[in-house]
């Protein structure tokens, strides 16, 4: 199936399974997906520098595993919109659910509104950038990329963090298991600001916190009896 | 002074509760406040196939000819949904093991040794390298919580795909693998930092209970153009409900690992207490097929302690349509080699009793991330052994299906055993021994 560019797919006629190997099988080129209608894994495993406007909202696990596409939805995302993202952008209009973004190893997720529990869970070298707020647990043991918030962040934010980097405007309710906050140096507001401007979001970078991983967790604690107590 | 005669005494009478194993593990955790952590499974004795026989022939059902007349033991898992069902020339195939936890050399050998009897070989927490691929002429990806290392490359070039629910060793536990063994590669495979302990995480990501499968197992198969079977793992925890939540939830192979599964790191605590014993999860896995009427359409695959023909072939009595190993398959490459107890000895060990896995000193070369610890083991040898490993156990494997009279190892049947206790009676739905007495019916 030979497609031009501007194509468009309408899943209400097509069906699923017809528009993602529609989407999978050019190299290049522009597509418009109508009536997603909250469609279960939509445009995912794509892996060509293709360009796809979604008109509406889609279900779980849309952009799953992508690679090189560009992909805007145009209203809210459910669970896992981008999971395990390889390259490429993936850029959501309206809110996202659970899970958003996880495991997602490079590219770029824009959620403009909010993104609920597990944003950037084990988050493995992806930039998240979330014009609202997200619930609890985001980026739980995050090992690599970076998390901007322009909101605020739930609890057990952070938790069991490895080297993924978040910034946060607004308030964290609270922290998880070895997160903690960090200084902002120079090399910090360069980044976040980049990352601002890549996602298209206006923000002023000295508004945010930096937070990161204590190490604390890295390695078992195994005592030494004979060592001197340490002061309590 | 006169010596006077000393009555008589007990001899010294060590208790059963505070035995000698027991008292060690109280000083080494008085002494580190720490759990023990170890690799290798269950190592208790519990109820397994040793406790069942096969009846073989006799006036009523009719041998094959032991040496000649052909029993085949061919078998295809994830006909159920996938266009590219795998078809394996045995139906023991080689359980998920990292690399990471094991060298790059046993990997390999594991790849050689599977390839060459027409079976397949598994990746595990940590993601698919070049060498076990180029290795394995059929590979299964393991699709885990952590997703270390899970690309979509990985998983198109994947022959099947195994969604890891749980594992027998540790059921709703996650992976381990300590500092030891986090070396350069193994951290970038991961994307953690060089040494850290890592502790995987137990449930996975982006989905939350079978409905959820359904939808993630949908997502796969788009990836994939419905093409790789899917398997869904489970630890032997509830095998029924898990198998029958499996199957729901579009599974086209069920794989079921009960608690003498091995692992490469777990708390001791957690291999000897959670789980339940490979045997009784069979006879459950089963039933849940049976109920749903999809035994022998959604293949069953079982593993956790199988170590021989007579293994297999008491599994695929009870409905199995294939095994996995994984320990085993490690003796047979080199692990636990008497040749090398003085090695074992200076790590405070013995042959045989070789689980300090996760310290990645292993001197045979296999439980180890240590590239010069990796080089001792020679890929083309060990893989000799396991292809020869698994030759044997098909022999044996034939050997018992002719005596029951089966031109195919997959038409043993429950009929063909039974037990030698009445706890394996009781789990394995077959009568005691010499009586027609199941217990609970």
């Amino acid at each position: 199936m030979t497609l031009a560019l501007n194509t468009e797919l309408d899943v209400a006629a097509l069906g699923l399974r017809q528009v993602n190997r529609a989407l999978k099988a050019t190299e290049s080129g522009q597509f418009v997906v109508r009536n997603p209608k909250g469609a279960h894994a939509l445009a995912c495993g794509l892996q060509h520098p293709v360009e796809i406007e979604i008109d509406g909202p889609v279900g779980y696990y849309a952009a799953g595993m992508n690679q090189r596409a560009q992909i805007t939805i145009h209203g809210n995302a459910g669970t896992g919109v981008a999971e395990n993202m390889m390259s490429g952008t993936v850029r959501v209009r309206g809110n996202a659910s659970q899970s958003a973004g996880a495991t997602a190893h490079g590219g770029l997720l824009v959620i403009e509104g909010h993104a609920s529990a597990r944003c950037g869970i084990s988050m493995k070298g992806v930039d998240i950038v979330v014009g609202g707020s997200v619930g609890h647990m985001a980026a739980f043991m995050g090992q690599a990329g970076r998390m901007v918030v322009l909101g605020d962040a739930g609890e057990g934010f952070g938790d069991s963090l490895y080297e993924a980097r978040l910034y946060v405007r607004g308030t964290v309710a609270a922290l998880g298991a070895d997160c903690i906050a960090k200084e902002m140096r120079e090399e910090h507001h360069s980044e976040l600001a980049q990352l601002l401007t890549r996602a298209g979001l206006d923000a002023d970078p000295s508004a945010f916190t930096r937070y990161g991983s204590a190490r604390r967790l890295y390695n078992f604690e195994i005592d030494d009896p004979n060592a001197p107590e340490e002061p309590r | 002074m006169s010596e006077q005669a000393r009555p008589p005494r007990t001899v010294p009478r060590p208790s059963a509760s505070f035995d000698e194993y027991t008292l060690s593990e109280i000083r080494r955790a008085a002494a580190t406040g720490l759990y023990d952590i170890r690799g290798g499974g269950a190592k208790r004795r519990v109820p397994c196939f040793d406790d069942l026989v096969l009846l073989g022939a006799s006036m009523s059902r009719y041998p094959l000819e032991g040496y000649r007349e052909a029993c085949a033991t061919d078998v295809v898992l994830g006909g159920r949904f996938a266009s590219k069902p795998l078809h394996l020339q045995i139906p023991i195939t080689i359980a998920g093991m990292s690399f990471g936890s094991l060298s790059a050399q046993a990997k390999e050998a594991l790849g050689r040794g599977a390839s060459a009897m027409g079976t397949s070989t598994t990746t595990g927490d940590g993601g698919m390298t070049d060498e076990e691929r180029s290795h394995s002429s059929l590979l299964v990806y393991q699709y885990l919580p952590s997703r270390y290392g899970m690309n979509p490359d990985d998983l198109r070039r994947a022959d099947a795909i195994e969604v890891v629910v749980g594992q027998g060793a540790k059921p709703g536990g996650g992976g381990m693998l300590l500092g030891q063994k986090i070396s350069p590669r193994v951290a970038e495979m991961r994307t953690l930092p060089e040494g850290v302990d890592q502790r995987s995480a137990c449930r996975h990501p982006d989905w939350t209970g079978p409905d959820d499968l359904e939808i993630k197992i949908r997502e796969l198969r788009e990836i994939t153009d419905w093409q790789k079977p899917i398997y869904v793992k489970v630890g032997a925890a509830r095998p029924y409900y898990d198998t029958a939540l499996a199957v729901k939830a579009g599974a086209d192979v069920v794989v079921v690992d009960g608690m003498q599964g091995g692992t490469a790191a777990t708390q001791e605590v957690f291999i000897e207490h959670v789980g339940i014993p490979t045997l009784p999860a069979v006879r459950e896995a089963v039933r849940a097929l049976k109920e749903l009427t999809m035994h022998r359409k959604v293949q069953l695959v079982v593993s956790g302690g199988i170590r021989s023909g007579a293994d297999v072939a008491k599994a695929l009595a009870m409905g199995a349509d294939a095994v996995s190993i994984g320990s085993a398959a490690l003796v047979a490459l080199g692990d636990q080699d008497p040749a090398l107890e003085a090695e074992y000895q200076a790590l405070g060990t013995t042959a045989g009793a070789y689980d300090d896995w996760h310290e990645g000193r292993d001197p045979a070369g296999i439980t180890t991330s240590d590239p010069e610890l990796g080089q001792r083991l020679d890929p083309v040898k060990a893989g000799r052994r396991l292809k020869n490993y698994l030759q044997v156990m098909t022999m044996e494997l034939q050997t018992l299906a002719r005596a029951n009279g089966k031109s195919h190892v997959l038409n043993l049947e429950p009929e063909d055993l039974a037990a030698l206790t009445i706890e394996a009676a009781a789990m394995a739905g077959v009568p005691l021994a010499g009586t027609d007495w199941i217990p609970g019916r």
